[in-house]
């Protein structure tokens, strides 16, 4: 009996019986295999592609560093890369600070607030392709919504900016220019596509903001009463306790934002494939395309690393960074 | 907070609240619409144009049966395949990553302290770095076409929920599991008579995000799905999208309403376990 007990020796290591050596291996068996045939097997065999031409109808044919070089010369490569930076250097910090925002104004104690924030996390169980294809008939730049809106407050603001032009002795030309704002055509538009999509992210905070409402609740009432004895008004709550508090949750959302935002897919494939032109093809949607609509499986596979490097060596940043701004209590 | 800052924070939230349920309730409106009623938009703001805007003239209620019985949309086709994938990945991932968690947590052997490690490793792996040879391993298996890359998987475990239940078998004292062995139960004994009853909560919160995670797939289904008949819902509904020229907005909208309500009502039925599964998901982890 004490053999199924697990007891320290007189070393103090650890007894380890073999009856709970062969349960705990059995139990994990699942695990073991799944790893070598979906994990490790795979990760060896990307990397080798990657140095090699695979179009999957032939074999790989050993090519060196051919791939990442000319990785450095596809310029629609570049492209996606900067656009994906654009998009992650933009919708991460400002769906953050939004989802924050968000929190603290579910937490505070008012009635209906259930509803709210059923409302605010509702959004987040549509799938993806259905919320693409209903922000696109929003953002529809004839029949959509949005530019229902827009056209109005648009008109009222050129009617008003053409009266000072007018006052500061512009000529016609501006004049008319002005009277004839009219809003973007969004998703037909090379300069504005990427804004729209941008836009549709902040739709998708919900989640976020559940975690930053647990967050917040987790603060213990005392930091705020001695705060509020030491003299800090409700800004000094907010910078000295808050975001100190919730320091912790950020960092995990701020972490989780990065690995998102570098592979995102979805909605960019619904909503654009990418256009017009090239103004919304992310990364992982070229890699999407290298990979399965050109048979460049090779060039994928070189993507696919440098995109892992990628979001390593950003998350080792934010690692990094974190000692300097998240607080563990 | 005084009446004033709480009236405040209720026309902000409304005013919130109304740029989250909007689209909703336009992509309802839209799907009662006719088509041209759903492409013309009235010129000017006024109670009439509004009414123009808002009310469907007539009610549209056929974009629904048309959509059903669109022969390009076989919507309860679509629905049952998604449904299948959808049990059998809840159901694998409750599975296997229970009984993996357990042996992490509870059994003590070699060798598991780096196999958490891969765990750890694995959750920040990136789906595209083994996308393309995973795609050649399902050729080889002679699965591409089928659904089993989409569910086999999960019955090896998911490593996200295998550490979410590891933590939560830590929490639960060593002294249950080491009386009930002193007993002669067996490990599996513990994991299936206390540890799951125990852990039912977590457990729930693991088969409602699985399920929602194989329901709202995209890129899986658009990788390995290669005939119509076994799409899933998601891809479906972008094949319908594509191949647009023809499929008006209103019978999209239609189309996508079918496939948010079940999800909405799902949530509601267990709106509990969807909240502490995302609290806890996100302070523990």
């Amino acid at each position: 009996m004490s053999k199924a007990v697990n007891i320290a020796d007189g070393q103090g290591r650890l007894y380890i019986s073999w009856k709970d050596q062969l349960t705990g291996m059995a139990f994990a068996a699942p695990y073991l295999v799944g790893i070598c045939i979906f994990l490790l097997f795979p990760l060896a065999m990307s990397l080798y592609y990657s140095f090699c031409d695979y179009s999957m109808l032939q074999p790989p044919l050993w090519i060196g560093l051919d791939n990442y070089r000319h990785l450095l010369t596809d310029d629609t490569f570049h492209i996606a890369l900067i656009n994906t930076l654009i998009y992650a250097a933009i919708s991460v910090p400002c769906t953050l600070a939004w989802s924050i925002f968000l929190a603290i104004l579910l937490n505070r104690q008012i009635r209906s607030q259930g509803i709210y924030r059923t409302i605010i996390f509702l959004p987040t169980l549509v799938p993806l392709v259905a919320t693409g294809i209903i922000w696109n008939w929003l953002f529809n730049s004839d029949s959509g919504l949005i530019n229902y809106f827009l056209r109005p407050v648009l008109g009222l603001v050129g009617g008003i900016a053409a009266h000072v032009a007018a006052w500061l002795g512009a000529g016609p030309a501006t004049l008319q220019a002005l009277h004839d704002i009219s809003p973007p055509a969004w998703l037909g538009d090379p300069n504005w596509a990427m804004t729209a999509i941008i836009f549709v992210s902040f739709w998708g905070v919900g989640q976020t903001v559940v975690i930053f409402l647990a967050g917040l609740q987790d603060i213990p009432a005392e930091l705020y009463e001695a705060a509020q004895i030491d003299g800090a008004g409700s800004w000094g709550r907010l910078r000295h306790v808050t975001l100190p508090m919730l320091s912790p949750v950020i960092f995990f959302n701020l972490i989780m934002g990065i690995i998102g935002s570098w592979q995102f897919f979805d909605i960019p494939y619904v909503m654009t494939a990418g256009g017009p032109g090239r103004a919304t093809l992310v990364y992982s949607l070229y890699l999407f395309n290298a990979a399965f609509n050109e048979l460049r499986m090779g060039a994928a596979s070189a993507m696919a690393w440098i995109l892992f490097l990628i979001i390593l060596a950003l998350t080792a940043l934010a690692f990094w960074s974190a000692k300097k701004w998240v607080h563990y209590s | 907070m005084n009446t004033k800052n709480r009236l405040f924070t209720h026309a902000l939230l409304v005013i919130i609240a109304l740029f989250y349920l909007g689209p909703f309730l336009w992509m309802l409106d839209t799907s009662l619409k006719t088509d041209p009623q759903a492409i013309q938009m009235p010129k000017e703001f006024s109670i009439h144009d509004f009414k123009a805007l808002v009310v469907p003239t007539p009610w549209q209620w056929q974009n629904y049966p048309q959509v059903i019985h669109d022969p390009h949309f076989d919507f309860s086709l679509y629905a049952r395949n998604t449904l299948i994938i959808a049990v059998l990945v809840a159901l694998g991932a409750m599975l296997s990553s229970s009984l993996v968690a357990y042996s992490l947590a509870k059994v003590k052997w070699r060798g598991r302290n780096i196999v958490f490690v891969i765990v750890l490793a694995s959750m920040m792996l990136p789906f595209p770095v083994v996308m393309v040879p995973l795609y050649r391993i399902f050729r080889e298996f002679g699965w591409i076409g089928t659904n089993l890359p989409l569910w086999v998987p999960a019955f090896t475990g998911i490593p996200f929920y295998i550490f979410l239940l590891r933590q939560f078998y830590l929490t639960i004292p060593t002294e249950l599991s080491e009386a009930a062995l002193i007993d002669g139960c067996s490990h599996f004994g513990i994991w299936w008579r206390i540890m799951l009853p125990l852990t039912r909560p977590a457990l729930a919160v693991v088969g409602l995000f699985s399920f929602m995670a194989a329901w709202n797939n995209f890129l899986g289904p658009l990788v390995y799905l290669t005939h119509q008949n076994t799409f899933t819902l998601a891809l479906a509904l972008q094949n319908y999208q594509s191949r647009s020229g023809g499929t008006s907005y209103t019978l999209l909208m239609a189309a996508s309403v079918l496939i948010i309500a079940p999800i909405i009502v799902l949530f509601f039925l267990a709106q509990k376990t969807f909240v502490r599964g995302i609290a806890t998901t996100g302070i523990k982890g």
